[in-house]
């Protein structure tokens, strides 16, 4: 019964310990309101038909019978109205105080939204991008934040949403049934890429799940808080020496400029990096400017500066997020990219930047993946030059 | 049995209000509270029709997950115009502005509006703010939504400023209007009209005004803080300076939940006057009627909250707030059950109008009832800010706002243009608008449960079926409005010449001409008794409204 409800609503799966729930009150509520409109409009289109004036005369043929509706059958129906909507009330706001006072024994995950991707740090310090990765069967708490404008985080699987607003703390908790994978999307609009800011919820055997915190290495430079500092060029220490290009291909990737930029030559939000060190580039003003270091440094520090044309000014300056190290590795990167020609590739936003969701990873469940694999993959092939 | 009624003959003597002047002067310049509905009538319509067009181009896209008209910007711009444009430019001035503006002082039997000049002020300030918009939009348009939801809307790159200061404007012409109507409600009724007598439409713009004159100042404040954030980086909503950005979504709802009245409640108005004159009888409870009237007005106004049961407010919060909405379905519910039981036993004539009040019926019970249901906080957090919220207020807006305007452009149609329109195309049109609304709307419920969060430009290839079908839809949709609207146009011309009272209705506004001499009525009429009395005959109507 319960599958064939979902099914016929459209419902997705009930991944979560509370999804059930909801849905059973869903179907109460939905088939109640269904039948309720549909109630009406069969007893207003049988009055309709039953007491038409026949034919195209237009003369009235009966005299207003001056029937009142008896207050009894008014106040009857009132009454069974209101205690319908009560009880809904009742039961849906039992149910969302579940959803919003978590239990005492969560596991704890910080998330920090922004545009357009999430961040997923766990208590041992490492840290994910895009895949949030769960212990199945144990209550788990999201932290979460946003650092530019309000994201929300929505699983549908889960039957559960929580707005993520930037200089407040919000939390949602859930507990996954089974191990799989589940698709997060972002509920609250964002801007441009609002409706790519995806990811998943990577659900493992609890015992997969200490393995993977375990045995991928956390990253250092990936992991903790990040120093507001700008001068602390000591914070930035791989824990394995990196190229600089690979370095920059993370840092890029972590703080979102692979969101707009691409490395491949095909147009995005903002221009490509492909082939565009050294080279001209044309402004808004219609002045001209050759792309060295200094522009580029400027240009993620203070992009509204210069806009290049033909593209709006939307990209947010870094100043005081981008490290000097992670500033130089991605002049690298772009240096790296010098040759690759500016091709006609596909308009923006016609690949997804995630992986579709799917089967769950069968490979993943038993391997653990390794920490680092965490960045949104790369459009396009990279030619790195040591 | 009172004999068959004798149509009353027109005065031919006496030029009705479309010849008593002329040249465009006598128009732009006009006091008469008719033609200022006339020139609301022709923006409205405009309005209908663009934000009808970024709505098509918006469902194109939306043919495929990715890329398959214009790109990601385009289309955030795209459906933020199209919320503006319905919202501020179309729902919220249509009914009030052209059928109120147009019926009400006939039905208290006045010659105009308290202030007629304030009426004309109130015109072109619309008009004002509608180019202040436009230009807005050509300049490049915004991508907040219309929601205008900080700290997006202070940090976009588009130009919010000119949208946020259309709105503004377009508030100030809300106001005067709603002034107008509650002053000449007040002070305009004919001799012998008590409130007890008061038009169920009158009840309506007399109850939408007071939600416009109390709610719309919030909102003008509220989006002159978001210019001000925007334009001069105040920071007022943006937590990195240490604004608060929740605090906007409760000033901006406290206005925009009850906007949602501001655009049902003359709609309800439109229905309540369509049902008793095609029945032929009063209707089953005219108190009922009148009260949830007020009723919603009133408790509307402590509802905002259930648009936030994510966003970080207190769980008690979000229980009150939850239990209060229940409060306004009881009363749409009240006005539902008797508008359904005055058929009963009427003498109907079904025609458009009536086939309008159908397709109200339905689409208004089933959106109303998946209101309660997402005021039902658990459900809620499922379908907040997918295409479930986005199906449910459409079926409010356009199938119950838009039906109720279509309804009433048929039903009122002989009284202000004199002429009738065809009631086969009528009748046709309807069906399509009904048609083309399911098949558009019914496949974004589905899509909203399978979890699909609106102001989606990509989506999840899972997605696509259910999107096409809902653009088959809008298409549909758009056709039929077409019709309907081509149709109208022709009965302008060529339609059947109507006499005064075509619908045999004892409504007050239609004792006199169809169309109405300038001045309404050639004596102040004396309306003492029901405008729902179908117990006496039409000349007896008549002669009682001439009583001294
Ligand atoms: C919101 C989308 C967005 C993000 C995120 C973004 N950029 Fe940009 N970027 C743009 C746009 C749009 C332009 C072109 C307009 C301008 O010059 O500001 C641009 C221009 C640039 C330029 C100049 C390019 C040229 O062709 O002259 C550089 C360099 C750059 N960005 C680097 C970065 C780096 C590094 C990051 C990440 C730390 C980043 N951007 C993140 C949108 C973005
Ligand atoms: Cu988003
Ligand atoms: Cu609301």
């Amino acid at each position: 019964m319960n599958d064939f409800l979902r099914t016929i609503l459209f419902l997705p799966p009930q991944a979560s310990t509370i999804a059930w729930q909801i849905d059973t009150l869903h179907y109460f509520v939905i088939l109640t309101t269904m039948g309720g409109a549909t109630f009406i409009t069969i007893v207003g289109g049988i009055f309709l038909i039953k007491y038409r004036r026949p034919g195209k005369n237009a003369e009235p043929t009966r005299q207003d019978p001056a029937v009142k509706t008896p207050v009894w059958l008014e106040a009857s129906v009132v009454t069974f109205l209101l205690t319908l909507f009560c009880v809904w009330w009742g039961v849906g706001f039992s149910q969302y105080m579940k959803i919003r006072i978590a239990p005492k024994n969560t596991y704890d995950i910080y998330v920090t939204a922004k545009q357009w991707m999430w961040k997923f740090s766990y208590p041992d310090g490492s840290h994910t991008i895009t895949k949030l990765y769960v212990p199945a069967r144990k209550p788990v708490k999201l932290i979460m934040t946003a650092r530019d404008v309000i994201h929300s985080f929505y699983v549908p699987d889960f039957r559960l949403k929580q707005d993520v607003v930037p200089g407040r703390y919000t939390t949602l908790w859930f507990e996954v049934k089974e191990p799989g994978t589940h698709q997060i999307l972002c509920a609250e609009y964002c801007g441009t890429g609002h409706s790519q800011m995806r990811g998943e919820v990577i659900a493992l055997e609890p015992e997969d799940f200490a393995r993977w915190l375990a045995g991928g290495q956390p990253n250092a430079h990936l992991a903790g808080p990040r120093p507001q500092d700008p001068s602390n060029v000591d914070a930035f220490a791989p824990d394995q020496t990196l190229s600089m290009v690979r370095v920059g291909e993370e840092a890029a990737a972590t703080d979102g400029c692979l969101r707009c930029h691409t490395l491949d030559g095909s147009p995005h939000i903002g221009p490509t990096w492909a082939g565009l060190y050294g080279q001209k580039v044309t402004l808004k003003d219609g002045s001209t400017v050759i792309a060295d270091d200094a522009y580029l440094t400027e240009s993620m520090m203070d992009p509204l500066v210069k806009i290049v044309r033909g593209f709006e000014p939307v990209m947010p300056s870094y100043h005081g997020i981008l490290r000097p190290g992670e500033t130089a590795a991605i002049l690298e990167l772009i240096k790296s990219i010098r040759d690759v020609p500016i091709g006609q590739a596909p308009g923006p936003l016609h690949r997804q930047p995630y992986p579709p969701v799917g089967a769950p990873p069968a490979a993943e469940k038993g391997l653990p993946p390794p920490g680092i694999e965490v960045m949104p993959p790369v459009q396009g092939t990279i030619e790195v030059k040591p | 049995m009172t004999p068959p009624a004798v149509q009353p003959q027109q005065h031919p003597e006496v030029p009705d209000y479309l010849h008593a002047d002329r040249g465009i002067w006598s128009w732009l310049n006009t006091r008469d509270h008719k033609r200022i509905a006339l020139m609301f009538y022709v923006g409205v319509l405009f309005f209908l029709g663009l934000g009808g067009l970024f709505a098509l181009a918006l469902r194109t896209e939306l043919l495929t997950p990715d890329r398959t008209i214009m790109d990601a910007m385009t289309y955030n711009r795209m459906f933020t115009l199209h919320g503006v444009t319905m919202v501020w430019l179309f729902l919220i001035p249509s009914i009030p502005t052209v059928f109120g503006n147009f019926i009400l002082p006939m039905q208290l039997g006045a010659k105009d509006l308290a202030f007629p000049k304030l009426n004309l002020a109130s015109f072109y300030v619309y008009v004002v703010g509608a180019i202040v918009m436009l230009g807005g939009m050509i300049a490049g348009g915004t991508d907040t939504g219309w929601t205008f939801y900080a700290p997006y809307s202070s940090q976009t790159p588009t130009r919010v400023v000119p949208v946020v200061i259309g709105v503004f404007i377009l508030g100030i012409s809300t106001i005067f209007t709603a002034i107008n109507f509650i002053v000449t409600t007040h002070t305009l009724r004919a001799k012998g009209m008590t409130w007890g007598k008061l038009p169920l439409f009158v009840w309506a713009i007399y109850g939408v005004s007071i939600i416009m004159l109390l709610a719309t100042p919030v909102l003008g404040l509220t989006l002159l803080l978001i210019g001000l954030d925007h334009g001069l980086r105040l920071g007022l909503f943006n937590p990195a300076v240490g604004g608060d950005p929740v605090l906007f979504q409760h000033l901006f709802w406290f206005y925009s939940h009850p906007a949602v009245y501001i655009m049902i409640l003359p709609a309800m108005g439109v229905i309540s006057e369509v049902v008793p004159t095609f029945s032929q009888r009063r209707p089953s409870s005219y108190w009922a009627i009148a009260i949830s009237t007020i009723g919603i007005a009133f408790v509307g106004f402590f509802t905002w909250g259930h648009h936030m049961f994510v966003a970080g407010i207190s769980e008690l919060d979000a229980g009150i707030f939850g239990l209060l909405s229940m409060f306004v379905a009881i009363f749409s519910a009240i006005k539902v059950f008797t508008w359904v039981a005055t058929l009963y036993k009427g003498s109907i004539h079904f025609n458009t109008p009536m086939l309008y009040f159908f397709v109200f019926l339905f689409l208004f019970t089933f959106g109303g009832m998946t209101g309660v249901a997402v005021a039902t906080q658990s459900l809620d957090v499922h379908w907040t800010d997918t295409y479930f919220v986005v199906a449910h207020f459409h079926f409010i807006m356009v199938g119950g706002s838009l039906a109720a305007f279509l309804a009433a452009a048929h039903y009122w149609f002989p009284k202000m243009f004199g002429r009738l329109y065809s009631e086969r195309v009528g009748l046709l049109s309807a069906t399509g608008v009904f048609l083309g609304f399911n098949l558009t709307f019914v496949p974004q419920f589905l899509l909203g449960n399978m979890g699909m969060p609106r102001r989606y430009y990509s989506y999840p290839p899972r997605f696509q079926w259910l999107n096409d079908l809902s653009t088959g839809g809008a298409y549909l949709l758009a056709a039929a409005i077409l019709v309907t609207v081509l149709n109208l146009l022709i009965a302008l011309k060529w339609g059947k010449k109507a006499g005064p009272n075509p619908w045999r209705s004892r409504s007050f506004e239609w004792l006199t001409d169809s169309p109405p001499p300038k001045h309404n009525f050639e004596e102040p009429p004396h309306l003492g008794y029901s405008p729902y009395d179908y117990t006496i005959s039409e000349e007896e109507a008549r002669a009682r409204a001439q009583a001294r």
